[in-house]
């Protein structure tokens, strides 16, 4: 009972990270209609946000190692460190949240840039095309950022004070060895409000019913003497934000590197596909259950019966989901069909 | 060459073979004159004519392809380690093997159109690389890759020759499959291959195929049932795959797990896209590319590009070599990926529309050069 | 090709064997002895001036930072080798045949090339450097995968390779070939070199629990730690697998929580195991008490470029490493220096074997007088050298192992620079870790290619 609990858990902190970064694909791909490629490049330059604030914020006085004399070892003393002490350090230890803030106007910029520049002229351009252009643009990506980072991971710890685990156990009444990750936590409840957010920002504002309507019919829309372009481009801005805060504040749970958008890229396609194309609470449901399936098909029970059902689980959901039901889970007609 | 010319299958396959016979001899002042290139540039060529089929023909763009190849590769390697040495069995095991997968894969597949089939290709492709990586090592050597062993049965060889002291290779009834023997007979199989590609572009197969491609539901209304069609086109190509599998396994008899990943079905999707889709060259130009960039790119490091540079005045000299290392040895991907975007952005068809404008250019040129001087002729 | 075969003996291809044959035996005696002591071999560099490596490295993918570290090494090797710089190893390294002017007064230069860590990729880039580039020696990697592929194709061209990083108990094991040579320590060497660190830090009633990487390498590595262990007296609650690259390892950490288990040891390398440490640090393991006993982690390979990812997390965690650059014996030193100076950072243990294993290679030439590789492969099995950082070694002619010490470390709780993540806990002696080479079976293959 407490391992299904805990599962439980891990489904929906799994569930949480795939449905935010489904919904940002989605609002490009379902309604949009482009194959974005560069989708997990996105992602990962999210998480290198959090890396470039916890770089800048720790600018460092050299503090020459002396007992060394081949190369230059030294000690980072920050300078936030040296000039407002206990503070400073403070100011350091957040820099995963504190990144949030440089997250969104910079993912914002990255966003609209790309839309303008390379993603606007490719609306009417074929799949094919779409695909090899944005696969080049998540290599070079990929590159530029290793060319300043290197291929290996950076580790981006959580603030200190909840950097342990959340005593769950005990605080539901289960066995007391149970415990959580306070950031985990933290993880699950910020996918949820950005996924409401952004269904609130679609669903309520006149700029968001304009944008649904647009995905339905995009020639009537325009025909009514309303820029459909423009709030295209805002959208696709918006989707880089959403995915880029989905990696930055992964950064405490899994430590960034160049190439994590390249493995994020198809878990977050079948994702949108298994929701249903042009569905964005598809993409949410089908991030969460596939979170969870794949956590419980992770129980050492489950591995015994079914050897090495952990590795392929969510392919075979998408596969019987795909199969079972046209348009995945609540896809819409016609989109991406042909 | 006039365009009528070009129109006759068999001028163009005299061609075909010509050029890629003699590959050794013009491809070498580049670099790639060596066999272990010249058989990759030969079986990836057949994987993306075959894969062209496919995409080319229908415009059912199918993400899971390597996993034919893989299959074809395992498949290759059991023969050589079970029954002989000789390539043409695992050849056929292969190419059937491949076959047999793609009914399967593609029969489910086919089900649906669109994205949601190629997901579906993704994930059945996905799944097998992962089975074959973990649970199903005792098949395919997981990690490692499948390999040859002394102590393998080859009941067949065993009946005919003594085993040698050390391993033994792969051979076509004595003639060892490695080295450039090993690339002649990937290259005739390359031109078999795009010869029955060929005709298919232009059979009345092709052409229903192309009006599935241009709209699937007018072809319905009139009662055409187009799965039969689709599934037929998915397994040639499914048995192309699998016999460039059964190729990289006669070359070079190992057989690993991450000739089925994403990344590989992915690098058949872009070949063929970088070289044009549906035409009958393209997909081999893009194949060229890419193998290029992976093989003699990546091999440039810092030293070679002085070389390359010598000519230049020191400081001029320095000043690219900084500029240009960038660009290749662990940049290698970087200049993939501008290549990919540059194509795609100023050549929409890929390559082959690359060639084709030249081509037209040079015609028109010609034409007004004839023009100018037929004009004082005119006057007289 | 040298070894190309006559497959049809038409009437004229027979008279024109048979008037070669009689041309050849017509020919003056010394010629004949000439070709019979100095046979022809693949990428026989005769009387060219200068001869080639083929350094065969990743440099794309999850281990491109260590194919980097690598790769200058192996152009450091290659200044050394030829007699410029400061001479690094080649002025401790016991006994020395090399002169410092290339290798049997051959000038040595090199040619690089990408693994992408893929068996496909490494073989290919290896058979450029065999055929396009005409290399006598292939080396580098940084996975077992890789390294047991290039072996097994170099064995087939007959071209020497000398592993770069790779752990796995196969490549000298199951997998062993005559022209594959190891100097990094094994999976059986860091379960060997842990037991006794283990039985003293933990005691002998422990039950631990495995996450093991679902590929050959974390399977010997999981059986070798296991056997170790069990042996102390300890029990295994459960061992398992996790796939290669899962990112998250959220639900295969959870079942540890209440399992009953007070060790969890982490077969993982590189981002694997910088994700499972990380995590499992956040789900409090760290300072876990578990009926009364301190939780511990053990991580059995380490190296100081994922101690560097993984971060704080590394901290007081117990593992093995080939070679640590603090070691303060004459050879380590030297090699740091002459890396320091050129770079301006310390060597990685990855470079560290890579320097050595061309050092030993190019000696093992000079002491053959030949680049014939049965000459060399002879010269270098049995072989006993000292001053290369890890202490008298031993190239074991059976199995192509190199026996040395092993150093058991510790993630530094408080690092004096930048670079000092690792503490050397314990040296352990190579005969501590040297086992009989018919336990992993496998076999060598001949000479003669």
């Amino acid at each position: 009972m407490d391992a299904i609990f805990i599962q439980i858990l891990n489904g929906l902190d799994k569930g949480g990270a795939y449905a935010l970064i489904a919904l940002g694909l989605t609002l490009v791909f379902g309604t949009l209609g482009v194959v974005n490629f560069a989708h997990g490049a996105l992602f990962m330059l999210g998480a290198f946000c959090a890396v470039t604030t916890q770089k800048l914020l720790t600018i460092s006085k050299h503090v020459q190692d002396t007992s060394i004399t081949f190369f230059d070892a030294y000690k980072d003393q920050p300078y936030l460190e040296i000039w407002w002490g206990d503070f400073g350090r403070t100011i350091i230890d957040w820099s995963v949240p504190l990144s949030i803030l440089l997250t969104i106007p910079a993912m914002l910029l990255i966003g609209l840039s790309m839309e303008r520049g390379l993603i606007r002229h490719f609306y009417k351009r074929s799949h094919a095309e779409q695909i090899l252009m944005t696969f080049g643009l998540a290599i070079v990506l990929q590159e530029i950022i290793r060319s300043i980072f290197g291929a290996n991971p950076i580790p981006t710890p959580a603030p200190d004070i909840i950097a342990g685990s959340a005593p769950i156990g005990a605080l539901f009444g289960l066995d007391e060895a149970l415990v959580y990750p306070w950031w985990r936590l933290i993880y699950l409840l910020f996918s949820i409000i950005t996924v409401s957010g952004v269904f609130a920002f679609l669903q309520l504002t006149t700029f968001g019913m304009v944008v649904r309507a647009g995905m339905h019919d995009r020639e009537t829309v325009g025909l009514l003497g309303i820029n459909v372009e423009r709030r295209f481009t805002v959208v696709f801005g918006l989707a880089a934000v959403v995915t880029g805060l989905a990696g930055a504040m992964y950064a405490p749970i899994l430590s960034p590197d160049y190439h994590m958008g390249m493995d994020f890229l198809v878990l977050s396609f079948i994702v949108v596909v298994v929701g249903g194309m042009g569905s964005l609470r598809g993409a949410v449901a089908a991030g969460f259950l596939l979170g969870l399936l794949q956590s419980f098909a992770s129980m050492n029970e489950v591995k015994t019966i079914i050897p090495g059902i952990d590795q392929i689980i969510i392919y075979l959901v998408a596969v019987v989901i795909i199969l079972v039901r046209p348009r995945g889970l609540m896809g819409r007609k016609g989109v991406m069909e042909d | 060459m006039s365009k009528t010319l070009l129109r006759n299958d068999w001028v163009v396959m005299a061609l075909f073979t010509a050029a890629v016979l003699s590959m050794p001899l013009w491809l070498a002042p580049i670099g790639a004159g060596y066999p272990d290139l010249l058989q990759k540039f030969a079986i990836f060529g057949l994987f993306a004519i075959g894969y062209n089929i496919l995409f080319g023909l229908t415009g059912y763009l199918s993400f899971g392809h390597a996993v034919f190849l893989g299959v074809g590769s395992y498949t290759a390697v059991w023969s050589f380690k079970l029954l002989t040495m000789n390539v043409l069995p695992a050849v056929l095991f292969s190419v059937l093997m491949g076959g047999l997968f793609a009914v399967i894969i593609g029969y489910l597949s086919l089900r649906r159109s669109g994205i949601y089939f190629s997901i579906l290709t993704l994930a059945f492709a996905q799944m097998s690389y992962n089975m074959a990586y973990s649970v199903l090592t005792p098949i395919t050597n997981g990690e490692t890759g499948l390999q040859l062993a002394k102590s393998d049965p080859r009941v067949i060889d065993a009946l005919f020759i003594e085993a040698g002291e050390g391993l033994p290779s792969t051979d076509l009834f004595g003639m060892q499959m490695s080295g450039y023997p090993g690339f002649y007979f990937c290259a005739v199989l390359l031109i078999i291959g795009f010869f029955i590609s060929l005709r298919i572009f232009r059979s009345p197969f092709g052409l229903k195929l192309l009006a599935i491609k241009s709209n699937q539901t007018r072809m319905l209304y009139t009662g055409f049932n187009t799965r039969p069609y689709l599934l037929t086109a998915f397994v040639i190509s499914g048995m192309y795959a699998g016999l460039a599998g059964a190729l990289m396994a006669v070359t070079d008899p190992l057989a690993g797990a991450e000739r089925m990943q994403w990344t590989a079905s992915g690098e058949v999707v872009l070949m063929t896209i970088l070289g044009g889709v549906g035409t009958l060259i393209g997909p081999l130009l893009g194949v060229g590319v890419i193998k290029y960039f992976e093989n003699i790119f990546s091999a440039l490091n810092v030293d070679t590009l002085h070389q390359i540079f010598s000519f230049l005045p020191d400081w001029l000299e320095n000043v690219v070599v900084w500029i240009s290392s960038h660009f290749v040895g662990e940049g290698w991907h970087l200049t993939l990926g501008l290549l990919f975007m540059v194509i795609v952005i100023f050549l929409p068809g890929g390559l082959m529309e690359g060639f084709q404008r030249i081509g037209s250019a040079l015609r028109n040129l010609f034409k007004r050069s004839e023009a100018v001087a037929a004009q004082p002729s005119e006057k007289e | 090709m040298s070894d190309k075969k006559v497959s049809e003996l038409s009437r004229r291809g027979f008279i024109k064997v048979g008037a070669g044959a009689l041309a050849a035996a017509s020919m003056p005696m010394f010629f004949i002895k000439d070709a019979w002591v100095a046979k022809d071999f693949r990428n026989n560099p005769k009387g060219a001036a200068s001869v080639k490596f083929g350094f065969n490295v990743p440099q794309t993918g999850a281990y491109a930072d260590e194919g980097a570290d690598e790769l200058r090494a192996y152009k450091l090797a290659v200044k050394h080798i030829n007699g410029d710089g400061d001479g690094g190893m080649m002025n401790t390294m016991k006994p020395l045949s090399l002169k410092g002017n290339g290798i049997l007064g051959k000038k040595l230069e090199y040619v690089t090339g990408d693994t992408q860590t893929k068996s496909d990729a490494a073989r290919g880039s290896a058979k450029r450097m065999i055929e396009k580039d005409g290399v006598l020696m292939v080396t580098g990697g940084s996975s077992s995968g890789v390294a047991i592929a290039v072996q097994g194709l170099c064995q087939e061209m007959g071209i020497i390779f000398m592993a770069g990083l790779t752990h796995s108990n196969d490549t000298t094991g199951k997998d062993k070939r005559r022209y594959g040579f190891r100097h990094f320590f094994n999976a059986y060497m860091s379960g060997a070199a842990l037991g006794p660190v283990l039985k003293k830090e933990m005691g002998t009633n422990r039950k631990a629990y495995h996450l093991t990487a679902d590929y050959t390498w974390g399977w010997t590595q999981e059986e070798s730690i296991k056997n170790t262990t069990e042996a102390l007296g300890w029990t295994t609650v459960e061992t398992v697998r996790t796939p290669v690259g899962a990112g998250d390892f959220s639900q295969y950490i959870t079942p540890v929580l209440n399992s009953g288990a007070d060790v969890l040891i982490l077969n993982h390398y590189g981002k694997d195991m910088i994700n499972s440490l990380t995590q499992a640090i956040q789900f409090g393991l760290k300072d876990k008490m578990v009926d009364g006993i301190q939780f511990e982690i053990v991580v059995p390979l380490f190296s100081r470029l994922m101690a560097q990812g993984a971060g704080d997390a590394i901290k007081g965690i117990l593992g093995t490493t080939n070679w640590n650059w603090s070691l303060q014996d004459e050879g380590s030193k030297a090699f740091v220096k002459s890396f320091g100076q050129e770079y301006g950072f310390p060597p990685s243990m990855a470079a560290h074997t890579c320097y050595v294993q061309a050092l030993l290679y190019a000696d093992a030439c000079e002491r053959a007088g030949s680049f014939y590789p049965p000459e060399v492969i002879k010269q270098l099995e049995d072989y006993d050298f000292d001053g290369m950082g890890n202490g008298p070694t031993l190239y074991r002619g059976a199995d192509h192992q190199c026996f040395k010490d092993v150093l058991v470390v510790r993630g530094n709780a408080n690092p004096s620079s930048q670079f000092d993540l690792l503490k050397v806990e314990q040296v352990v002696p190579s005969a501590q870790v040297t086992y009989d080479p018919k336990i992993f079976g496998g076999e060598l293959g001949p000479y003669e290619v």
